[in-house]
């Protein structure tokens, strides 16, 4: 595979469930691509040299920084952002988590964050404060001291593992 | 903050990515995970003709314990080592040093290989590679194998002995050695940061190699007396360095903590240990 | 006044309650509407800003032409257009100075726009900026701010004459004489560092020119003051309604630092202008950090008189600040906000107070949450640590025995503020007991018994909220003042409707930055209409052509929950008083006995409606509506606070409305070794008033907190002595991660305030002022110094502690060592080279051996003698820069030395250097070259690669001489060779 620097290549992925296609440049960032040409606004950029972690979204599954990769990088793989987390407007665990322990203010770092978390509990089930915070590492947040979202990661946590021992239980 | 423009190429394997390396030469970038030439390219302090991804070239994606090595294929994440659970077994001063490399999301997609390849004078990696006498494997369309000493592959900041035709295809780090105690610290401004200085130590009878990352501009290996003598020769060390004042820390700073924190480590102070 | 429940006892949804947001679920789902997420008009074209590389520089010229050639290339707007379509932004003191939109003539900070570009996206922009031709000629800068009061430092604005452009001196009370009668006179000098709160989101302007009716339409994430509106309207030239400045519905943080994007605001109006087209630009983190907005750094001398037991009689303030290079509105600001409050929560009543504002070659300054609360609080809380720890006492106690006393407010404070309410006291009483002090104190006892380095740090700080927007023409003589006619006060407003399905709509001009102003305007609606919170809806976009704002409007001063939750309170009072007495008429009740509760409107065991009912009357059948009921059902209230008059001849300001208190004490442990400050415990008590939200009052304090923590222990904008910027991305810019954050114990009392309709004040600033000093008055206590200097990094902490270095060994030279913070870059280093003295001589000076050896030079033209022009492209690794250059060889002394002198722009900076060479006559027939150069980069490679400069620098120029001793020797060196010498003569290197 070859793109010329002034070619727009088709690229296709699967952002959140369901195949887009769009065009870039070799040049295009991944975060420029999906937000101005597939309209997933949700993804923010904050920094462009991968130290804010806002745009951080999933590639197959694994969260990494969109500013730090190009979208023809992204050809024939699966994205998932933040806009991914809800289903029918209700939204996951791991949101109103964050909205009853007042884990966002202005919001704009958060989607990022939601996105990293979403691997992290996946990967660290049951995890202590210093993972949680030690993830977390990779966001910068102004408006809120990350309180917030310790809190909300670690009580997600709680409530998956009871879930998982009460459904066990009922097994 | 957006790159200057260059033609993409997915390299399908080692050998269309050395093509492409040997036909662009100075022209052309490896592009890795791209945790820091990303950012290179979004700020235009380089500007490449053309980029050449090795993400999907399979035969670069390899970890194996191989005489008496673990070898690091050029396209293996440093998730991969830091998930590696016999890796504490294997390479345990690595194994200590990789929680301190950036962070979780960064780690994802940040690769081995590319982290020895940037030579950023203060990154763990390079530094565990040539504390251990680790080597580089360059690889060239037309020119041999080489497999170069990690002390010799470091020439200074970001500057190292590959030539523009030739990649960093794998790095083999020796595998740990019976009676040697392998300690890593570092201390940096906040969690994940660059290394303000970083030590990496093989203790061995009588003697240790000590490893200094952040001071000098390149990762440094000195092979250091224990006992009465080691406090000198970590004086030494420290001045020998070149430490350098920037806006998070003075150089006496640096080489004060080259020596204290040396022999801490060293000497098994609990402060070290801590970490 | 209000009278509210305590927070057990508010009802879910009303006021008082720990209300969740109505703001998140959007914010949760991707579906916040940012400033850079918002539709754009078809054929929107993209800019990209070209920035100065230098600190201080004359522009010579400026050729745009290779630029307009290039693809997808609109236009560049430039300095000349500026000027013939635009006006000097207006300045706050009486100095002849001119900040424009672009530098016209001089640049004066490294990343001062000169240019715009204009194209199709946002790449396209960017790859033409680098062929914007722009000549300058190197001027001195000057960094420092105490060195530009001097009279030879280097004049940043020729036709003010001086760097000093406003200096005011007050006195209160009879300071000369507490002084003279104190029996200790307590001395501190201090310096608040820049920094800035640094939003997540950059500034974004999307603006379009309207021709026909001569109007500039932008949308801007600007926060306000819209004071600043009448500023951009005067620079634009047109009036205030051919100015339509809207905002987004979201905003991703701001914390004050928006409020510097109008400038830009300005300036993308004249770039649609000149191109006919809406112009959109997005900043990036590069711009946003070397050119947005920053807290004004200090340097305040500070002086108590002070009587035995620690009651401070009277202070003596010497303070400069540094604006940067332009006195950009609302500065100088910084000093004035906090003027009425100078004396803290202190009753000193004597004050001697010399303020000077000094411009030097850095970003302008502007508002940064807790504006001005640092840098005043800093000053005096350390002096107050200060005469405790010189007079032997308990910090707690010198604190307590000069607070405002229980019982006399609303008091009148030495400089004019008028402190609201409060009682400190308890508050402190409150700290100590809630907080655990005393066990605080006993792990500080065992700590230092175990011989680790533990301190405790106090501070007490009062929270000045909703500020009048008079107080700024305290920079103003009194007579200055009566010639501009006298400034107070501060308007905010409310809208609140019913539509005619009943449904209710409430707007504010606050433009909230992710504070939850909507939450709790619905909390306050809920409350008082009895209608379900989720049902309301609160617009908070801020349209400048149809909604109702006036100067004060905007978010800062943390003057919502005093002033414009008031308003809505007053504006929705208005609607249930006309919905009261429409019911009421219908059914001939009185309207104080008609409730609103539940979606209804009734009366106690009575007639009731559905709420949609009634308002849908108003709107549907007007005629059935009492006399003098208009119908509609739409008010809007205005208010300001009569509290905040003007200041009066003899400089007294009350500068803000409400006053809160604040109590800190925190213990740290610091690493002996690395010099790492650990918070142990922070404690941080509030008394804010009435509380609206529980839960927003914690999460504005917990955000203060961590930003303050970044403020004392790891953030600061670097600038190096040459003024290049040297924080240019977040790797060097240090904001606290979530490790770094210690989480603090959050203390509450509430004493209402009684100038504001719901009894609120402001809390989101507070730890801002307190908490960087805290932490400070805990290092001092720990290390037992005074020199406390922010931020406290490991490496300057522990050059606290003392680094006794032992010697180098014997025969190892060191490298010259650099002049701290900043870029100059020296070193020295030497080869061998088999030639002759001579040869080598004449070699340098040969121009084809010159080309050959300076490392990338593609060309080298000669100039006069020994003097050419260069195109060279140098760099390390990865990162390479092309260089237009000149090259001179001067000092000639053949065959034994010489300078080579080189300087040249690049895309990525501008650099100088300059090496002194040193020939000498070896026994075996060859050369000893020694070379020791100094040389300074500026622009973007200095901001963004600090760390790796000196070494970069070391590599390039040692290429030189180890090229020309592989020229002479014809072939390539043994470098392992020389790296032998060079270790065993002790030189540079690092093997």
């Amino acid at each position: 595979m070859h793109v010329r620097a002034d070619q727009r290549f088709p690229i296709q992925i699967e952002l959140n469930g369901r195949q887009r296609e769009g065009l870039a440049e070799p040049r295009m960032q991944l975060c420029d691509f999906l937000r101005h040409e597939l309209g997933t606004t949700g993804v923010h950029v904050g920094c462009e040299h991968g130290v804010c972690g806002a745009c951080t979204v999933l590639v197959d599954g694994v969260a990494s920084r969109s500013c730090l990769m190009l979208a023809v990088q992204a050809h024939e793989r699966r994205i998932d952002t933040v806009e991914s987390l809800s289903r029918d407007n209700i939204m996951n665990d791991l949101q109103q988590a964050f909205s009853r322990h007042h884990a966002l203010q202005c919001g704009f770092c958060t989607a990022g964050i939601l996105m990293s978390c979403v691997e992290f509990l996946e990967r660290v089930p049951s995890p202590d404060e210093t993972q949680v915070r030690d993830m977390l590492s990779g966001h910068l947040c102004r408006c809120t001291g990350y309180t917030g979202m310790v809190r909300a990661v670690l009580e997600v946590a709680q409530q998956r593992q009871e879930t998982l021992v009460e459904n066990n239980n009922d097994v | 903050m957006k790159p200057a423009v260059f033609d993409y190429v997915r390299a399908a394997n080692k050998r269309e990515a050395l093509q492409q390396l040997t036909e662009h030469g100075e022209q052309a970038r490896i592009i890795a995970g791209g945790q820091s030439l990303m950012a290179v390219l979004n700020m235009r302090l380089a500007q490449p003709k053309v980029l050449i991804d090795i993400n999907q070239a399979s035969d670069l994606h390899y970890l194996k314990v191989e005489n008496n090595c673990l070898k690091v294929g050029a396209a293996v994440r440093q998730v991969e080592l830091l998930d590696r659970t016999s890796l504490v077994d294997e390479v345990p001063l690595l194994a200590q040093a990789m929680p301190w490399i950036g962070h979780f999301q960064t780690r994802n997609r940040g690769t081995v290989c590319g982290s020895v390849a940037h030579a950023d004078p203060s990154a763990e990696i390079p530094l565990c590679l040539v504390t251990l006498g680790g080597t580089v494997v360059l690889e060239s369309l037309k020119g041999k194998r080489r497999e170069v000493p990690a002390a010799e592959f470091f020439q200074g900041v970001l500057t190292t002995e590959k030539r523009p035709d030739e990649m960093v295809v794998e790095v083999q780090f020796p595998l740990r050695e019976a009676d040697v105690i392998y300690r890593f610290h570092e201390v940096a401004m906040r969690h994940g940061d660059f290394a303000l200085v970083a030590l990496a130590a093989c203790i061995r009878q009588g003697e240790v190699d000590l490893g200094v990352g952040g001071v000098a501009d390149r990762p440094t290996l000195r092979r250091l007396p224990l006992g009465a003598e080691l406090k000198d020769s970590l004086n030494t060390l420290a001045w020998s360095l070149g430490a350098q004042d920037d806006v998070h820390a003075s150089a006496p700073y640096r080489r004060q903590l080259v020596r204290e924190l040396g022999q801490q480590l060293i000497e098994d102070n609990d402060h070290a240990r801590a970490s | 006044m209000y009278m509210q429940k305590s927070i057990a006892e508010a009802t879910v949804g009303h006021i008082g309650s720990r209300q969740a947001r109505v703001e998140d679920a959007a914010l949760l789902q991707g579906q916040g509407r940012y400033a850079d997420d918002m539709a754009t008009p078809p054929g929107t074209l993209q800019a990209a800003v070209v920035r100065s590389p230098h600190a201080h520089a004359r522009i010579r010229s400026v050729d745009a032409s290779r630029a307009l050639t290039m693809k997808g290339v609109h236009g560049v707007l430039t300095g000349d257009d500026v000027k013939r379509w635009s006006n000097p932004f207006p300045v706050g003191v009486r100095a002849p100075m001119e900040h424009w939109p672009l530098a016209v003539d001089k640049v004066r900070y490294v990343g001062e726009p000169v240019c715009v570009v204009i194209a199709d996206d946002r790449y396209l922009a960017e790859d033409a900026l680098d062929a914007v031709q722009v000549e300058y000629e190197p001027l001195t800068p000057i960094i420092d701010p105490e060195a530009a009061t001097l009279n030879d430092a280097p004049i940043l604005h020729e036709g003010v004459g001086s760097n000093v452009v406003n200096e005011r001196n007050f006195r209160y009370g009879d300071p000369e004489r507490a002084f003279a009668e104190a029996p200790h006179r307590i001395t501190l000098k201090v310096q608040y560092p820049r920094n800035s709160c640094t939003p997540i989101e950059c500034y974004v302007v999307l603006a379009q020119y309207l021709p026909a009716s001569e109007t500039y339409d932008v949308m801007a994430n600007f926060q306000g003051p819209y004071a600043l509106h009448s500023v951009m309207c005067r620079a634009l030239n047109v009036p205030a309604n051919r100015l339509r400045l809207r905002t987004p519905p979201d905003s991703g943080g701001s914390f004050g630092i928006k409020q510097g994007v109008f400038p830009y605001v300005v300036l993308m109006g004249l770039a649609s202008r000149k191109v006919g087209a809406p112009v959109k630009w997005v900043e990036d983190r590069l711009e946003h950090l070397q050119a947005s907005s920053s807290a004004t750094n200090r340097v305040c001398e500070i002086e108590a008189a002070v009587e035995a037991n620690g009651r401070v009689t009277a202070l003596r303030y010497d303070q400069i600040d540094d604006c940067g290079a332009y006195l950009r509105a609302p500065e100088p600001a910084t000093f004035y906000r906090m003027h009425g409050n100078l004396s803290g929560a202190y009753t000193i009543r004597n004050l001697a107070v010399r303020n000077r504002v000094v411009l030097t070659n850095k970003m302008p300054t502007g508002l940064n949450r807790g504006f001005g609360g640092g840098q005043v609080y800093f000053a005096l809380e350390r002096l107050m640590q200060h005469v405790a720890a010189e007079l032997g006492l308990d910090p707690l106690e010198v604190i307590q025995r000069n607070l405002v006393p229980a019982g006399v407010f609303p008091y009148r404070a030495a400089a004019g503020a008028l402190l609201d309410s409060g009682d400190y006291p308890a508050a402190v009483e409150l700290a100590r007991r809630k907080g655990n002090l005393d066990e605080l104190l006993q792990r500080r006892d065992q700590a230092r018994a175990e011989g680790r380095l533990y301190g405790i740090g106090y501070a007490a700080v009062v929270e000045p909220s909703i500020s009048n927007m008079g107080y700024i023409t305290v920079a103003m003589t009194p007579e200055e003042r009566q010639k501009a006619g006298p400034k107070n006060g501060a308007v905010s407003t409310a809208t609140v409707s019913v539509d005619p399905l009943g449904s209710v709509t409430a707007h504010v001009s606050s433009t909230p930055q992710g504070q939850g102003h909507q939450t709790v305007v619905a909390q306050i609606i809920s409350e008082l209409l009895g209608v379900k919170l989720e049902s309301i809806s609160v617009n908070v976009e801020l349209d400048t052509g149809k909604d109702a704002w006036s100067i004060a409007s905007g978010n800062y001063s943390s003057r919502f929950s005093g002033a414009v939750a008031g308003s809505v309170y007053n504006a929705t009072l208005k609607i249930r008083e006309r919905m009261a007495t429409i019911a009421a008429d219908m059914w001939q009740v009185s309207s104080t006995d008609v409730r609103f509760a539940d979606g209804k409107i009734f009366v106690e065991n009575g007639p009731s409606q559905p709420f949609h009912r009634v308002a849908g009357t108003t709107h549907w059948s007007p005629g059935l509506l009492p006399e003098g009921e208009t119908g509609g059902l739409r008010e809007t209230a205005f208010w300001t606070p009569p509290q905040l008059e003007a200041p009066n001849d003899q400089d007294c300001i009350n500068s803000s409305l409400c006053y809160g208190f604040i109590l800190d004490f925190c213990g740290v442990e610091i690493d002996r070794v690395t010099g790492q400050v650990r918070i142990d415990k922070y404690v941080t008590t509030h008394d804010a008033g009435r509380i609206l939200n529980p839960m927003l009052v914690e999460g504005q304090i917990l955000g203060a907190y961590s930003q303050a923590l970044g403020v004392a222990l790891m953030e600061e904008f670097a600038y190096g002595e040459d003024g290049s910027f040297l924080s240019g991305t977040l790797a060097d810019y240090l904001i606290p991660t979530a490790p770094e954050v210690v989480d603090p114990v959050i203390l509450h009392m509430e004493t209402p305030s009684p100038f504001t309709p719901l009894g609120a004040k402001g809390v989101g600033e507070g730890n801002n002022m307190s908490t960087p000093v805290c932490i400070a008055n805990a290092v001092a206590d720990a290390l037992g110094r005074s020199d406390i200097k922010l931020p406290l990094t490991p490496s300057r902490v522990r050059s606290m502690i003392g680094i006794d270095e032992p010697a180098a060994p014997e025969g190892l030279v060191m490298d010259a060592p650099k002049v701290a913070g900043g870029s100059a870059l020296q070193a020295n280093d030497l080869v061998e080279i088999p030639a002759p003295p001579q040869q080598v001589f004449d070699a340098i000076l040969d121009p084809e051996t010159l080309k050959a050896i300076i490392p990338g030079c593609h060309a080298l033209e000669l100039e006069s003698e020994n003097h050419y022009r260069a195109d060279v492209t140098v760099g390390v690794g990865m990162i390479r820069a092309r260089f237009a250059a000149r090259v001179a060889l001067t000092d000639l002394d053949p065959p034994h030395s010489l300078r080579l002198s080189g300087s040249g722009n690049s895309p990525m900076g501008s650099a100088t250097g300059s090496a002194k060479i040193n020939l000498v006559a070896l026994e075996n027939g060859n050369t000893r070259l020694e070379y020791a150069y100094e040389a300074a980069v500026t622009g973007k490679v200095a901001a963004v690669g600090g760390r790796m400069l000196q070494s970069a620098s070391r590599v390039i120029i040692g290429q030189i001489f180890t090229r020309l001793a592989q020229r002479l020797s014809g072939k390539p060196i043994d470098t392992s060779l020389w790296q032998r010498l060079r270790a065993l003569l002790g030189m540079g290197g690092t093997k």
